[in-house]
């Protein structure tokens, strides 16, 4: 059986210090994170209330009119169970206005919208708050391609993102996200029914395991096939990877200088700190 | 002879703040009398300083090193630096001062390119392995990856060094549960003790903790015996200060019991070495096994080794 390496109490105490550490470095002691429901907004929310104690985590529940009622119930639970501040910001009447001029676009483009709209609405609160964005995207998703450009994939710092989901359900669990919300089937609750695995077409603890042997150990398109993978999902999974490669990466900029940015002008985000 | 450990965290590309932390560990050091102080691989500078490397090399010349020269009339002590040569080269370097003096420089000869790590691209490599004399005994410094190499911990045992002082800047990785730290730690914890156990020496490891854009750094610096005997152990991921007692006899002791570098034979190291580098091409060795020519290699004739060439000369 594949394991996925998944020391929770270590974990726990890396990821704490490595909040606590990028915050503090640049001057700041809080953070705000967009809180959806789902297991990686609450469990990066409580891991930041471990490192900058809960009244530095300021969690925004921004709920469209079709979102779940349970997203936003399970929400609020961990803002009241974490004692961190929070807040609701409805975008319906944001989206609707815009959508009014273009009421033919399709479910994603709407769903790209809101992701976008949360992420405006982070980044203005961590200027009134004078606080970091705080990540919640998983591995799983940032290899797969599977989150919004410039949506729910900005932020400042991300403490998920060399998790697996699998490991994500495993540190939460330890972690204390509550129960129903560790158990419940994803979703980017976009639109109602939408879930991850439906629409990716494969469960995440299947891929996880493929992509920890593919990716984390390397492992050749022989040794997948032998250790059970089926060839069209290892083609499936490459082709992701292999097209949301400019998700991961800053826009592709034209060289025609001597020093170009990120190419040969390299330096750390924290530089000087 | 008393050893400490400052396992700190150094601030990226800020010589100025480091050095004052650096003068804040040496009084430190002096105050609780102990005879050298280990600070971790550049931690003068930082680590990952990718183009800011020209920015924070010191010449050893320079006032600030002349700075750290005058510090170490308190504590000797162990720096870890961007060393920049008379002609611009710039070395990941350790720098062991005493007394007012540096009694030795080690530049670090093995850069990882690999995975994370890109130090090839900033740094020349160093070219030799010493043991040096110090005021407490005969010692070597190596730097990180150089442990990774086990030639260099021969080498510098068979240059009589009694204990290796390895500055480091070792990032933290791999989660395998059931363990107190990550699997990055536990390899060098099992290193260190092989060597300080096959060598008969000390080994006084010193790494630093803290993050640069999300990669951590484990700490867990130590100091093991010639027994293998972990004598002191630091914090994981956490700031510290340790001190270990180091007692030459301790390795008097291991080397009469087991004379293991008593009696390892040079002269068949270095013949073996010489033939396997003086090996002909792979290429031309499979081609003349297939019995076949290999496109590029024809009339390429097989160069006689410098032995045969002088035996036929005689």
């Amino acid at each position: 059986m594949i394991q996925i390496p998944s020391n929770v109490s270590l974990l726990r105490k890396l990821l704490v210090s490595f909040i606590a550490n990028e915050v503090e470095k640049v001057g700041l002691n809080r953070v705000v994170v967009g809180l959806s429901g789902g297991v990686d907004s609450s469990l990066s929310a409580l891991l930041a209330a471990e490192a900058l104690g809960p009244e530095h985590v300021l969690g925004i529940l921004m709920p469209y009119k079709t979102s779940s009622p349970e997203s936003l119930a399970h929400a609020e639970l961990v803002a009241r169970q974490s004692t961190i501040e929070s807040m609701t910001i409805d975008i319906t009447p944001q989206i609707d206005a815009y959508f009014e001029r273009f009421p033919d676009a399709d479910q994603r483009r709407r769903g790209n919208k809101m992701a976008r709209e949360r992420m405006t609405i982070l980044y203005d609160h961590s200027a009134r708050w004078n606080a970091l964005v705080l990540g919640t995207s998983n591995k799983t998703e940032l290899l797969l391609g599977y989150g919004t450009l410039h949506g729910d994939m900005a932020s400042a710092i991300n403490p998920l993102g060399d998790l697996y989901k699998t490991q994500v359900w495993a540190l939460a669990e330890a972690v204390g996200v509550p129960e129903p919300i560790v158990t419940k089937k994803p979703s980017a609750d976009l639109w109602a029914g939408q879930t991850d695995e439906s629409e990716l077409g494969f469960s995440y603890r299947e891929v996880d395991r493929l992509l920890y042997l593919m990716v984390d150990e390397r492992r050749s398109r022989a040794e997948l096939l032998a250790a059970g993978f089926a060839d069209k999902l290892i083609d499936d999974v490459m082709q992701r990877i292999m097209n949301s490669q400019f998700k991961r990466r800053l826009p592709v900029i034209a060289k025609v200088s001597h020093r170009t940015i990120d190419r040969d002008f390299r330096y750390a985000r924290d530089w000087g700190k | 002879m008393k050893v400490g450990i400052a396992q700190i965290n150094p601030k990226l590309g800020d010589l100025r703040s480091n050095l004052d932390l650096y003068e804040d560990k040496v009084r430190h050091a002096a105050k609780q009398g102990l005879d050298l102080l280990l600070f971790p691989e550049l931690s003068l500078t930082g680590y990952f300083l990718r183009d800011m490397v020209p920015s924070v090399a010191l010449k050893l010349s320079s006032p600030e090193i002349t700075s750290l020269k005058k510090l170490s009339r308190e504590v000797a002590f162990v720096a870890g630096l961007v060393e920049e040569s008379p002609d611009y080269r710039f070395y990941n370097a350790a720098v062991y001062f005493d007394a007012g003096e540096i009694v030795h420089v080690h530049r670090k000869v093995y850069l990882p390119t690999y995975g994370m790590f890109d130090e090839q691209r900033y740094f020349a490599r160093g070219d030799r392995v010493r043991a040096f004399n110090t005021r407490k005994g005969r010692f070597a410094l190596l730097i990180c990856e150089d442990l990774w190499h086990p030639s260099t911990i021969y080498l510098a045992a068979l240059d009589g060094a009694l204990a290796i002082l390895c500055p480091s800047s070792s990032p933290l990785r791999g989660i395998t549960e059931g363990q107190a730290q990550d699997d990055n730690a536990r390899y060098w914890e099992m290193i260190n003790r092989m060597y300080a156990e096959t060598f008969g020496l000390f080994m006084i490891y010193g790494n630093r903790v803290g993050f640069e854009d999300g990669v951590g750094f484990w700490g867990g610096s130590e100091v093991v015996d010639p027994f293998g005997e972990r004598l002191v152990k630091a914090r994981y991921y956490e700031d510290d200060f340790i001190v270990g007692e180091i007692g030459l006899e301790t390795v008097r002791r291991k080397r009469s019991m087991a004379p293991l570098l008593r009696d390892e034979d040079l002269d068949l190291t270095i013949n073996e070495l010489v033939r396997i580098r003086e090996r002909p091409a792979v290429a031309e060795t499979k081609a003349r096994m297939q019995g076949s020519r290999v496109e590029g290699l024809k009339g390429l004739k097989r160069k006689k080794s410098k032995r045969a060439r002088l035996r036929k000369r005689k």
